[in-house]
Protein backbone atom coordinates (compact mmCIF):
# COMPACT_ATOMS: atom_id res chain seq x y z
CA UNK A 1 0.00 0.00 0.00
CA UNK A 2 2.05 2.94 -1.22
CA UNK A 3 1.31 6.07 -3.19
CA UNK A 4 2.06 4.31 -6.48
CA UNK A 5 -0.78 1.91 -5.78
CA UNK A 6 -3.24 4.76 -5.26
CA UNK A 7 -2.10 6.53 -8.42
CA UNK A 8 -2.70 3.27 -10.25
CA UNK A 9 -6.20 3.05 -8.75
CA UNK A 10 -6.94 6.58 -9.92
CA UNK A 11 -5.77 5.73 -13.44
CA UNK A 12 -7.99 2.62 -13.47
CA UNK A 13 -10.96 4.71 -12.28
CA UNK A 14 -10.56 7.42 -14.91
CA UNK A 15 -9.81 5.06 -17.76
CA UNK A 16 -12.85 2.92 -16.89
CA UNK A 17 -15.18 5.92 -16.66
CA UNK A 18 -14.02 8.02 -19.61
CA UNK A 19 -11.30 6.57 -21.84
CA UNK A 20 -12.88 3.18 -22.46
CA UNK A 21 -16.44 4.25 -21.68
CA UNK A 22 -18.54 1.12 -21.36
CA UNK A 23 -21.34 2.28 -23.67
CA UNK A 24 -19.64 4.58 -26.13
CA UNK A 25 -16.46 2.67 -26.82
CA UNK A 26 -17.07 -0.91 -25.61
CA UNK A 27 -20.72 -1.19 -26.72
CA UNK A 28 -21.94 -2.91 -23.57
CA UNK A 29 -25.44 -2.17 -22.31
CA UNK A 30 -26.64 -0.59 -25.55
CA UNK A 31 -30.20 -1.88 -25.13
CA UNK A 32 -30.87 -0.04 -21.89
CA UNK A 33 -28.85 2.96 -23.10
CA UNK A 34 -31.21 3.41 -26.05
CA UNK A 35 -34.34 2.21 -24.27
CA UNK A 36 -34.36 4.03 -20.94
CA UNK A 37 -32.73 7.30 -21.91
CA UNK A 38 -35.90 9.23 -22.79
CA UNK A 39 -36.31 10.99 -19.42
CA UNK A 40 -33.60 12.31 -17.11
CA UNK A 41 -35.44 10.99 -14.05
CA UNK A 42 -35.60 7.36 -15.20
CA UNK A 43 -32.08 7.57 -16.62
CA UNK A 44 -30.76 8.73 -13.24
CA UNK A 45 -32.61 5.91 -11.47
CA UNK A 46 -31.20 3.32 -13.85
CA UNK A 47 -27.72 4.85 -13.56
CA UNK A 48 -27.64 4.62 -9.78
CA UNK A 49 -29.04 1.08 -9.82
CA UNK A 50 -26.26 0.13 -12.25
CA UNK A 51 -23.57 1.75 -10.05
CA UNK A 52 -24.86 -0.20 -7.05
CA UNK A 53 -25.09 -3.57 -8.80
CA UNK A 54 -21.86 -3.38 -10.82
CA UNK A 55 -19.75 -2.32 -7.83
CA UNK A 56 -21.19 -5.13 -5.70
CA UNK A 57 -20.92 -7.66 -8.54
CA UNK A 58 -17.27 -6.83 -9.25
CA UNK A 59 -16.45 -7.25 -5.56
CA UNK A 60 -18.16 -10.64 -5.31
CA UNK A 61 -17.04 -11.96 -8.71
CA UNK A 62 -13.44 -10.94 -8.06
CA UNK A 63 -13.48 -12.45 -4.55
CA UNK A 64 -14.86 -15.74 -5.87
CA UNK A 65 -12.31 -15.80 -8.68
CA UNK A 66 -9.35 -15.09 -6.39
CA UNK A 67 -10.47 -17.35 -3.54
CA UNK A 68 -12.00 -20.33 -5.34
CA UNK A 69 -11.59 -20.46 -9.11
CA UNK A 70 -7.93 -19.42 -9.48
CA UNK A 71 -6.42 -21.60 -6.70
CA UNK A 72 -8.39 -24.66 -7.81
CA UNK A 73 -7.51 -24.17 -11.49
CA UNK A 74 -11.16 -23.81 -12.47
CA UNK A 75 -10.55 -20.78 -14.66
CA UNK A 76 -12.68 -22.18 -17.50
CA UNK A 77 -15.80 -22.16 -15.28
CA UNK A 78 -15.72 -18.40 -14.86
CA UNK A 79 -18.44 -17.57 -17.40
CA UNK A 80 -20.95 -19.96 -15.80
CA UNK A 81 -20.05 -18.95 -12.24
CA UNK A 82 -20.12 -15.23 -12.91
CA UNK A 83 -23.47 -15.18 -14.69
CA UNK A 84 -25.09 -17.29 -11.96
CA UNK A 85 -23.61 -15.10 -9.22
CA UNK A 86 -24.83 -11.93 -10.96
CA UNK A 87 -28.34 -13.31 -11.49
CA UNK A 88 -28.58 -14.41 -7.84
CA UNK A 89 -27.07 -11.17 -6.59
CA UNK A 90 -29.62 -9.05 -8.43
CA UNK A 91 -32.49 -11.15 -7.03
CA UNK A 92 -31.01 -10.95 -3.55
CA UNK A 93 -30.42 -7.19 -3.69
CA UNK A 94 -34.01 -6.74 -4.86
CA UNK A 95 -35.36 -8.75 -1.89
CA UNK A 96 -33.15 -6.95 0.64
CA UNK A 97 -34.04 -3.48 -0.64
CA UNK A 98 -37.73 -4.35 -0.70
CA UNK A 99 -37.60 -5.52 2.90
CA UNK A 100 -35.53 -2.72 4.43
CA UNK A 101 -36.14 0.39 2.35
CA UNK A 102 -39.39 0.71 0.41
CA UNK A 103 -38.40 4.22 -0.76
CA UNK A 104 -35.18 2.94 -2.29
CA UNK A 105 -37.11 0.00 -3.76
CA UNK A 106 -39.52 2.38 -5.48
CA UNK A 107 -36.61 4.37 -6.87
CA UNK A 108 -34.34 1.51 -8.02
CA UNK A 109 -36.42 -1.67 -7.78
CA UNK A 110 -37.99 -1.56 -11.23
CA UNK A 111 -34.59 -1.32 -12.87
CA UNK A 112 -33.06 -4.30 -11.09
CA UNK A 113 -34.46 -7.08 -13.32
CA UNK A 114 -33.24 -5.12 -16.35
CA UNK A 115 -29.72 -5.24 -15.00
CA UNK A 116 -29.41 -9.05 -14.93
CA UNK A 117 -29.29 -9.13 -18.70
CA UNK A 118 -27.23 -5.95 -18.98
CA UNK A 119 -24.04 -7.22 -20.55
CA UNK A 120 -22.03 -4.49 -18.82
CA UNK A 121 -22.19 -6.35 -15.48
CA UNK A 122 -20.78 -9.61 -16.84
CA UNK A 123 -18.43 -7.64 -19.09
CA UNK A 124 -16.84 -5.81 -16.15
CA UNK A 125 -16.40 -9.03 -14.18
CA UNK A 126 -14.67 -10.64 -17.18
CA UNK A 127 -12.48 -7.59 -17.90
CA UNK A 128 -11.32 -7.56 -14.26
CA UNK A 129 -10.18 -11.17 -14.61
CA UNK A 130 -8.61 -10.55 -18.00
CA UNK A 131 -6.61 -7.57 -16.70
CA UNK A 132 -5.62 -9.57 -13.61
CA UNK A 133 -6.80 -6.87 -11.16
CA UNK A 134 -6.73 -7.57 -7.42
CA UNK A 135 -9.97 -7.23 -5.41
CA UNK A 136 -9.63 -3.51 -4.55
CA UNK A 137 -8.70 -2.58 -8.12
CA UNK A 138 -11.63 -4.67 -9.42
CA UNK A 139 -14.08 -2.78 -7.22
CA UNK A 140 -12.61 0.56 -8.35
CA UNK A 141 -12.73 -0.51 -11.99
CA UNK A 142 -16.35 -1.69 -11.59
CA UNK A 143 -17.33 1.55 -9.90
CA UNK A 144 -15.59 3.61 -12.61
CA UNK A 145 -17.29 1.66 -15.40
CA UNK A 146 -20.70 2.16 -13.80
CA UNK A 147 -20.05 5.89 -13.31
CA UNK A 148 -19.14 6.07 -17.01
CA UNK A 149 -22.43 4.34 -17.88
CA UNK A 150 -24.38 6.73 -15.64
CA UNK A 151 -22.72 9.82 -17.14
CA UNK A 152 -23.42 8.58 -20.67
CA UNK A 153 -27.08 7.69 -20.03
CA UNK A 154 -27.86 10.94 -18.15
CA UNK A 155 -26.21 13.06 -20.88
CA UNK A 156 -28.16 11.16 -23.50
CA UNK A 157 -31.42 11.68 -21.58
CA UNK A 158 -30.72 15.41 -21.32
CA UNK A 159 -30.10 15.65 -25.05
CA UNK A 160 -33.23 13.64 -25.83
CA UNK A 161 -35.37 15.87 -23.61
CA UNK A 162 -34.14 18.87 -25.59
CA UNK A 163 -34.71 17.07 -28.89
CA UNK A 164 -38.42 16.75 -28.11
CA UNK A 165 -38.77 20.38 -29.25
CA UNK A 166 -36.80 19.94 -32.47
CA UNK A 167 -38.12 19.13 -35.92
CA UNK A 168 -36.67 15.78 -36.89
CA UNK A 169 -37.24 14.42 -40.37
CA UNK A 170 -39.67 11.52 -40.42
CA UNK A 171 -37.24 8.73 -41.22
CA UNK A 172 -34.90 9.75 -38.40
CA UNK A 173 -37.55 9.82 -35.66
CA UNK A 174 -37.11 7.29 -32.87
CA UNK A 175 -33.98 5.17 -32.65
CA UNK A 176 -32.07 6.56 -35.69
CA UNK A 177 -31.68 10.02 -34.15
CA UNK A 178 -30.72 8.46 -30.82
CA UNK A 179 -27.98 6.53 -32.58
CA UNK A 180 -26.80 9.68 -34.41
CA UNK A 181 -26.59 11.40 -31.01
CA UNK A 182 -24.64 8.43 -29.71
CA UNK A 183 -22.27 8.78 -32.70
CA UNK A 184 -21.52 12.39 -31.79
CA UNK A 185 -21.14 11.51 -28.10
CA UNK A 186 -18.78 8.67 -28.99
CA UNK A 187 -16.69 11.11 -31.05
CA UNK A 188 -16.54 13.48 -28.08
CA UNK A 189 -15.52 10.67 -25.73
CA UNK A 190 -12.90 9.64 -28.28
CA UNK A 191 -11.09 12.80 -27.23
CA UNK A 192 -10.44 11.30 -23.81
CA UNK A 193 -8.27 8.59 -25.35
CA UNK A 194 -5.10 10.64 -24.90
CA UNK A 195 -5.83 11.13 -21.19
CA UNK A 196 -4.26 8.00 -19.73
CA UNK B 1 -42.79 -25.24 -48.07
CA UNK B 2 -41.20 -27.89 -45.91
CA UNK B 3 -41.55 -26.76 -42.28
CA UNK B 4 -37.83 -27.17 -41.58
CA UNK B 5 -36.92 -25.03 -44.60
CA UNK B 6 -39.60 -22.57 -43.43
CA UNK B 7 -37.71 -22.20 -40.12
CA UNK B 8 -34.49 -21.38 -41.96
CA UNK B 9 -36.29 -18.84 -44.18
CA UNK B 10 -37.95 -17.32 -41.12
CA UNK B 11 -34.62 -16.83 -39.34
CA UNK B 12 -32.67 -15.53 -42.31
CA UNK B 13 -35.28 -13.30 -43.96
CA UNK B 14 -38.66 -12.89 -42.28
CA UNK B 15 -37.57 -12.41 -38.67
CA UNK B 16 -33.89 -11.62 -39.20
CA UNK B 17 -32.61 -10.97 -35.67
CA UNK B 18 -30.52 -7.93 -36.60
CA UNK B 19 -32.37 -6.21 -39.44
CA UNK B 20 -35.95 -7.00 -38.44
CA UNK B 21 -36.01 -7.76 -34.72
CA UNK B 22 -33.16 -5.41 -33.68
CA UNK B 23 -31.88 -7.90 -31.10
CA UNK B 24 -28.31 -8.41 -29.91
CA UNK B 25 -27.16 -4.89 -30.63
CA UNK B 26 -24.05 -5.02 -28.41
CA UNK B 27 -22.13 -7.64 -30.44
CA UNK B 28 -23.49 -6.17 -33.68
CA UNK B 29 -21.88 -2.83 -32.91
CA UNK B 30 -18.75 -4.15 -31.27
CA UNK B 31 -17.38 -6.84 -33.58
CA UNK B 32 -18.33 -5.56 -37.04
CA UNK B 33 -15.06 -3.69 -37.56
CA UNK B 34 -14.30 -6.17 -40.34
CA UNK B 35 -16.24 -8.76 -42.32
CA UNK B 36 -14.16 -11.64 -41.01
CA UNK B 37 -14.76 -10.66 -37.36
CA UNK B 38 -18.48 -10.45 -38.09
CA UNK B 39 -18.40 -13.92 -39.65
CA UNK B 40 -16.52 -15.39 -36.66
CA UNK B 41 -18.90 -13.88 -34.13
CA UNK B 42 -21.95 -14.87 -36.18
CA UNK B 43 -20.87 -18.49 -36.57
CA UNK B 44 -19.94 -18.82 -32.86
CA UNK B 45 -23.38 -17.48 -31.94
CA UNK B 46 -25.00 -19.86 -34.46
CA UNK B 47 -23.30 -22.84 -32.82
CA UNK B 48 -24.45 -21.77 -29.34
CA UNK B 49 -27.95 -20.93 -30.54
CA UNK B 50 -28.53 -24.21 -32.38
CA UNK B 51 -27.17 -26.31 -29.51
CA UNK B 52 -29.09 -24.31 -26.87
CA UNK B 53 -32.36 -24.64 -28.80
CA UNK B 54 -31.74 -28.37 -29.24
CA UNK B 55 -30.97 -28.99 -25.55
CA UNK B 56 -33.71 -26.78 -24.11
CA UNK B 57 -36.27 -28.26 -26.46
CA UNK B 58 -35.24 -31.76 -25.41
CA UNK B 59 -35.41 -30.77 -21.73
CA UNK B 60 -38.57 -28.67 -21.98
CA UNK B 61 -40.79 -31.24 -20.23
CA UNK B 62 -38.33 -31.67 -17.33
CA UNK B 63 -37.57 -28.04 -16.49
CA UNK B 64 -40.09 -26.69 -13.95
CA UNK B 65 -41.59 -23.37 -15.00
CA UNK B 66 -40.45 -21.58 -11.84
CA UNK B 67 -36.74 -22.19 -12.34
CA UNK B 68 -36.69 -22.06 -16.14
CA UNK B 69 -34.56 -18.90 -16.37
CA UNK B 70 -31.70 -20.16 -14.15
CA UNK B 71 -31.76 -23.49 -16.01
CA UNK B 72 -31.55 -21.74 -19.39
CA UNK B 73 -28.67 -19.61 -18.09
CA UNK B 74 -26.70 -22.69 -16.99
CA UNK B 75 -27.25 -24.49 -20.32
CA UNK B 76 -26.34 -21.45 -22.42
CA UNK B 77 -23.30 -20.56 -20.28
CA UNK B 78 -21.98 -24.13 -20.53
CA UNK B 79 -22.36 -24.10 -24.32
CA UNK B 80 -20.61 -20.73 -24.56
CA UNK B 81 -17.73 -22.10 -22.47
CA UNK B 82 -17.45 -25.08 -24.83
CA UNK B 83 -17.38 -22.80 -27.89
CA UNK B 84 -14.79 -20.57 -26.24
CA UNK B 85 -12.52 -23.53 -25.41
CA UNK B 86 -12.84 -24.81 -28.99
CA UNK B 87 -11.93 -21.38 -30.37
CA UNK B 88 -8.95 -21.13 -28.01
CA UNK B 89 -7.73 -24.51 -29.23
CA UNK B 90 -8.32 -24.26 -32.98
CA UNK B 91 -8.67 -20.57 -34.00
CA UNK B 92 -6.72 -18.66 -31.32
CA UNK B 93 -6.32 -15.57 -33.53
CA UNK B 94 -10.09 -15.12 -33.83
CA UNK B 95 -10.54 -15.73 -30.10
CA UNK B 96 -8.01 -12.99 -29.38
CA UNK B 97 -9.68 -10.49 -31.70
CA UNK B 98 -13.19 -11.09 -30.37
CA UNK B 99 -11.95 -11.04 -26.76
CA UNK B 100 -14.63 -10.73 -24.08
CA UNK B 101 -17.41 -10.65 -26.68
CA UNK B 102 -17.21 -14.46 -26.93
CA UNK B 103 -18.14 -15.09 -23.26
CA UNK B 104 -20.67 -12.26 -23.58
CA UNK B 105 -22.67 -14.44 -26.01
CA UNK B 106 -24.26 -15.69 -22.76
CA UNK B 107 -26.20 -12.45 -22.34
CA UNK B 108 -27.06 -12.04 -26.04
CA UNK B 109 -30.82 -11.45 -26.10
CA UNK B 110 -31.22 -13.42 -29.36
CA UNK B 111 -30.36 -16.63 -27.53
CA UNK B 112 -32.70 -16.14 -24.56
CA UNK B 113 -35.33 -14.75 -26.89
CA UNK B 114 -35.33 -17.85 -29.12
CA UNK B 115 -35.02 -20.29 -26.24
CA UNK B 116 -37.95 -18.78 -24.36
CA UNK B 117 -40.16 -17.93 -27.31
CA UNK B 118 -39.53 -21.00 -29.49
CA UNK B 119 -37.49 -23.89 -28.12
CA UNK B 120 -39.44 -24.09 -24.85
CA UNK B 121 -42.64 -24.78 -26.82
CA UNK B 122 -41.61 -26.75 -29.92
CA UNK B 123 -40.15 -30.10 -30.94
CA UNK B 124 -36.43 -30.85 -30.99
CA UNK B 125 -35.99 -30.92 -34.77
CA UNK B 126 -37.87 -27.69 -35.44
CA UNK B 127 -36.06 -25.91 -32.59
CA UNK B 128 -32.69 -27.00 -33.96
CA UNK B 129 -33.50 -25.64 -37.42
CA UNK B 130 -34.90 -22.47 -35.84
CA UNK B 131 -31.54 -21.98 -34.09
CA UNK B 132 -29.61 -22.58 -37.32
CA UNK B 133 -31.88 -20.17 -39.24
CA UNK B 134 -31.67 -17.41 -36.65
CA UNK B 135 -27.92 -17.90 -36.30
CA UNK B 136 -27.36 -17.71 -40.06
CA UNK B 137 -29.57 -14.61 -40.23
CA UNK B 138 -27.41 -13.02 -37.55
CA UNK B 139 -24.20 -14.13 -39.31
CA UNK B 140 -25.30 -12.70 -42.66
CA UNK B 141 -26.26 -9.40 -41.04
CA UNK B 142 -22.92 -9.15 -39.20
CA UNK B 143 -20.96 -9.97 -42.38
CA UNK B 144 -22.93 -7.35 -44.33
CA UNK B 145 -22.40 -4.61 -41.73
CA UNK B 146 -18.77 -5.66 -41.22
CA UNK B 147 -18.04 -5.66 -44.96
CA UNK B 148 -19.58 -2.18 -45.32
CA UNK B 149 -17.54 -0.74 -42.44
CA UNK B 150 -14.33 -2.47 -43.52
CA UNK B 151 -14.69 -1.30 -47.12
CA UNK B 152 -15.18 2.36 -46.20
CA UNK B 153 -12.97 2.42 -43.12
CA UNK B 154 -9.96 0.44 -44.32
CA UNK B 155 -10.51 -0.05 -48.06
CA UNK B 156 -10.33 -3.83 -47.77
CA UNK B 157 -12.78 -6.73 -47.88
CA UNK B 158 -12.09 -9.89 -45.88
CA UNK B 159 -8.55 -8.52 -45.52
CA UNK B 160 -7.91 -8.15 -49.28
CA UNK B 161 -7.29 -4.62 -50.56
CA UNK B 162 -9.83 -4.07 -53.32
CA UNK B 163 -10.17 -0.29 -53.35
CA UNK B 164 -7.95 1.69 -55.80
CA UNK B 165 -4.73 3.25 -54.48
CA UNK B 166 -6.23 6.75 -54.59
CA UNK B 167 -8.96 5.79 -52.09
CA UNK B 168 -8.41 7.50 -48.75
CA UNK B 169 -9.90 5.24 -46.00
CA UNK B 170 -12.52 6.99 -43.85
CA UNK B 171 -11.09 5.55 -40.68
CA UNK B 172 -13.97 6.67 -38.45
CA UNK B 173 -16.02 3.80 -39.87
CA UNK B 174 -13.84 1.17 -38.21
CA UNK B 175 -13.73 3.11 -34.93
CA UNK B 176 -16.38 3.26 -32.21
CA UNK B 177 -18.43 6.23 -33.51
CA UNK B 178 -18.69 4.61 -36.96
CA UNK B 179 -20.58 1.66 -35.48
CA UNK B 180 -23.33 3.93 -34.17
CA UNK B 181 -23.38 5.90 -37.43
CA UNK B 182 -23.82 2.81 -39.63
CA UNK B 183 -26.61 1.47 -37.43
CA UNK B 184 -28.31 4.88 -37.36
CA UNK B 185 -28.29 5.06 -41.17
CA UNK B 186 -29.54 1.49 -41.43
CA UNK B 187 -32.53 2.10 -39.14
CA UNK B 188 -33.23 5.43 -40.88
CA UNK B 189 -33.36 3.65 -44.26
CA UNK B 190 -35.67 1.01 -42.81
CA UNK B 191 -37.97 3.79 -41.57
CA UNK B 192 -37.76 5.62 -44.89
CA UNK B 193 -38.81 2.63 -46.99
CA UNK B 194 -41.18 1.28 -44.34
CA UNK B 195 -39.35 -2.03 -44.28
CA UNK B 196 -40.61 -4.50 -41.69
CA UNK B 197 -38.36 -3.68 -38.73
CA UNK B 198 -38.85 -3.46 -34.99
CA UNK B 199 -38.32 0.29 -35.23
CA UNK B 200 -41.40 0.97 -37.35
CA UNK B 201 -43.90 -1.81 -36.71
CA UNK B 202 -45.66 -2.63 -33.47
CA UNK B 203 -44.37 -6.17 -33.31
CA UNK B 204 -45.71 -8.19 -30.40
CA UNK B 205 -43.41 -10.79 -28.99
CA UNK B 206 -43.99 -13.76 -26.73
CA UNK B 207 -41.40 -12.56 -24.24
CA UNK B 208 -42.44 -11.21 -20.88
CA UNK B 209 -40.33 -8.08 -21.37
CA UNK B 210 -41.93 -7.22 -24.72
CA UNK B 211 -38.90 -8.49 -26.63
CA UNK B 212 -38.05 -5.15 -28.14
CA UNK B 213 -34.84 -3.73 -26.75
CA UNK B 214 -34.99 -0.59 -28.88
CA UNK B 215 -38.31 0.48 -27.46
CA UNK B 216 -37.88 -0.96 -24.01
CA UNK B 217 -38.90 1.38 -21.24
CA UNK B 218 -38.82 0.86 -17.54
CA UNK B 219 -42.60 1.32 -17.49
CA UNK B 220 -43.08 -2.08 -19.11
CA UNK B 221 -40.96 -3.56 -16.40
CA UNK B 222 -42.74 -1.65 -13.65
CA UNK B 223 -46.08 -2.91 -14.95
CA UNK B 224 -44.77 -6.44 -15.20
CA UNK B 225 -43.43 -6.15 -11.69
CA UNK B 226 -46.68 -4.95 -10.16
CA UNK B 227 -48.44 -7.84 -11.93
CA UNK B 228 -45.98 -10.26 -10.39
CA UNK B 229 -46.48 -8.73 -6.95
CA UNK B 230 -50.26 -9.03 -7.31
CA UNK B 231 -49.97 -12.65 -8.37
CA UNK B 232 -47.77 -13.37 -5.36
CA UNK B 233 -50.23 -11.70 -2.99
CA UNK B 234 -53.15 -13.65 -4.45
CA UNK B 235 -51.34 -16.96 -4.13
CA UNK B 236 -50.34 -16.03 -0.56
CA UNK B 237 -53.94 -15.32 0.45
CA UNK B 238 -55.13 -18.51 -1.25
CA UNK B 239 -52.50 -20.49 0.64
CA UNK B 240 -53.46 -18.81 3.91
CA UNK B 241 -57.12 -19.73 3.34
CA UNK B 242 -56.14 -23.33 2.57
CA UNK B 243 -54.18 -23.64 5.79
CA UNK B 244 -57.11 -22.11 7.73
CA UNK B 245 -59.48 -24.70 6.25
CA UNK B 246 -57.11 -27.50 7.12
CA UNK B 247 -56.97 -26.23 10.67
Amino acid sequence: MNSEYFVNLLIVLISAAFVSNVVLSQFLGICSFVGISNKIKTATGMGFAVIFVITLASLIASAIYKAILAPMDLDYLKTIVFIMVIACLVQFVEMVIKKFSPTLYNALGVYLPLITTNCAVLGVALINVQEDYDIVTSVVSGFGTAVGYTIAIILMAGIRERMEYNEISKSFKGSPIVLITATLMAMAFYGFSGLV
Amino acid sequence: MNKYVERLYNGIVKENPTFVMMLGMCPTLAVTTSAINGAGMGLSTTAVLAAANLLISALRKFIPDKVRMPSYIVVVASLVTIVQLLLQAYIPSLNERLGIYIPLIVVNCIIFGRVEAYAAKNTVGLSFFDGIGMGLGFTIALIAIGAFRELLGAGTLFGYGIMPESFQPISIFVQAPGAFLVLAMLTALQNKFQLPAATNTGRKSGLSCGGNCAECSSETYAAYHSDLDKAKEISATVNAKKTQKED
